[in-house]
């Protein structure tokens, strides 16, 4: 039935994909992360002049297609002839550039509204115990608003993470030679389809359940103040969960 | 209880077997075809199909006297669709490679069209391995230029495009410096469109070694079919019908054996 000679000779082009799904999206998700958490205070200001312009970015990133973004970058912006004469063409005329490009412009307008959610549920009583303190704005961000959203915000986080990690098949469109790419040139060259793209979505369900894994452990050493406590005096009371 | 399962066993089978003892005598056929390859097979604003593709295919069937129905699919799943039996033959360019003789069997070529270069005006006097060293050669992935290139430009870059048409997107952007296509497609997809004032083609056209022309496809099971659709091609070879045909489409001959 299954041609395991095929998927075994094929194996080391699958590590080869990994590697390059793994590479974009580190890349990625370490840019968007750095860039969300000033756009995320920014969204979440008072001020309009900081909000509005946030908020225009964040929705028009997110209520496109990433593969559509992509295509305009990688082909859209090419059509000009004024773009390919400036100094930014040397980027844009590498694939590896409009992935990576995209892909931040993406995640960044995710990751920044998770953040923004995540500041805004701040408890109350949190503010208030810092104000009282004579916490400056400055340090009432550093110390209370920052630290407690990315904690509240972990497991959003970690689905963006695993999303983005799914959504790096795209980069297969501009010619960059990742897991799905893979998948798809050997079932091209032996037109073997369970054999290509079930050995990719093994590989794809391995790397999903590893983050998962990750963000799980993480949650439990973050977000310990918001599990149940169990009881000292009487252990049968709470579901003995994980 | 083991008799009824017998039984069903018996029944499931039977109603299985006619499928493949019955002999076919091919008096309606489903014919697979893609829709996306100017002007060989396209879909028109009506939503119809057109092209040289489909007029061989309605010439090969009026040969037949079978009643033909299509069946537009996606370049890719082409082949596994055949031999899962969603459609009897395919009639898609699909150039005859030895990788896919492995998985159905071909019919005499119907048309050969050769490949040609295409740069910048003046960037390139010729496309030998000598001229394109340390340049970048764009190409479709996984088509049998894309192992020409590999073979014998072992010095050049390249650049490996996932669609035929954005081979000359690419090229056109700039991300390459020379791009290898079908002569035809670049014509239509390039050469003939506002995008392609200033590109010319590089050197005469080239025919790739091993390069067997472009055949109807068929399931191994069916022989029988193979051999009609060659008689086929063979009478409309004959009798001027394809002669007409390809003048519709190019002003050069496309028939495989020039």
């Amino acid at each position: 039935m299954i041609d395991w000679p095929i998927i075994i000779e094929a194996l080391p082009e699958f590590f080869q994909g990994l590697k390059i799904t793994l590479i974009l999206l580190a890349i990625s998700m370490s840019a968007g992360f750095v860039l969300a958490l000033p756009l995320a205070i920014a969204r979440v200001s008072p001020n309009p002049w900081l909000s509005r312009p946030v908020w225009v970015y964040t929705y028009v990133f997110r209520g496109t297609p990433l593969l559509v973004q992509l295509f305009m970058i990688y082909y859209g912006l090419a059509q000009f002839e004024w773009v390919r004469e400036t100094a930014a063409w040397y980027l844009l005329k590498s694939a590896w550039f409009c992935a990576w490009l995209a892909f931040v412009l993406n995640t960044t307008a995710y990751t920044t509204e998770i953040f923004a959610g995540a500041l805004r549920t701040t408890p109350p009583g949190e503010l208030e115990a810092a104000r009282s303190l004579g916490m400056s704005t400055v340090q009432i961000y550093m110390r209370i608003l920052v630290p407690s959203a990315l904690r509240r915000a972990l497991p959003q986080y970690g689905n963006e993470v695993v999303m983005m990690m799914h959504a790096t098949a795209i980069a297969s469109a501009v010619s960059l030679v990742e897991l799905t790419r893979v998948a798809r040139d050997v079932y091209t060259n032996t037109l073997m389809p369970v054999e290509a793209f079930g050995t990719v979505a093994v590989f794809y369900f391995v790397l999903t359940f590893s983050m998962v894994g990750v963000f799980k452990l993480l949650e439990r050493r973050f977000l310990v103040h918001l599990r149940p406590r169990r009881s000292q005096t009487d252990p049968g009371l709470v579901p003995n969960v994980h | 209880m083991l008799r009824k399962i017998t039984l069903a066993a018996t029944i499931l089978f039977a109603s299985l077997a006619p499928a493949s003892a019955q002999t076919n005598t091919w008096t309606k056929l489903r014919i697979g075809v893609e829709g996306s390859y100017p002007p060989f097979s396209q879909i028109g604003t009506d939503g119809k199909l057109s092209g040289f593709d489909i007029d061989i295919a309605n010439a090969v069937c009026a040969e037949l006297k079978a009643e033909c129905t299509f069946v537009q699919q996606e370049f890719d799943g082409m082949l596994p669709a055949l031999n899962a039996r969603k459609f009897d033959m395919i009639v898609a360019s699909l150039t005859i490679t030895e990788e896919r003789k492995k998985a159905v069997d071909f019919s005499d070529p119907y048309y050969d069209v050769p490949s040609r270069w295409v740069a910048k005006a003046g960037a390139f006097k010729d496309a030998s391995p000598a001229s394109l060293k340390g340049k970048k050669i764009i190409v479709l992935r996984n088509s049998p230029r894309a192992k020409y290139v590999a073979d014998n430009y072992k010095e050049s870059e390249v650049l490996l495009a996932p669609k035929e048409t954005e081979v000359y997107l690419e090229l056109s952007a700039g991300r390459g410096d020379i791009a290898l296509g079908s002569s035809v497609v670049s014509s239509e997809a390039l050469l003939k469109k506002p995008e392609g004032k200033g590109f010319e083609q590089v050197g005469p056209v080239v025919r790739l070694a091993g390069g067997s022309g472009v055949g109807i496809a068929v399931r191994k099971t069916d022989p029988d079919l193979k051999e009609k659709i060659n008689g086929a091609i063979k009478a409309i070879r004959a009798n001027g019908v394809y002669n007409t045909l390809q003048k519709k489409y190019f002003d050069f001959d496309v028939s495989p054996d020039q």
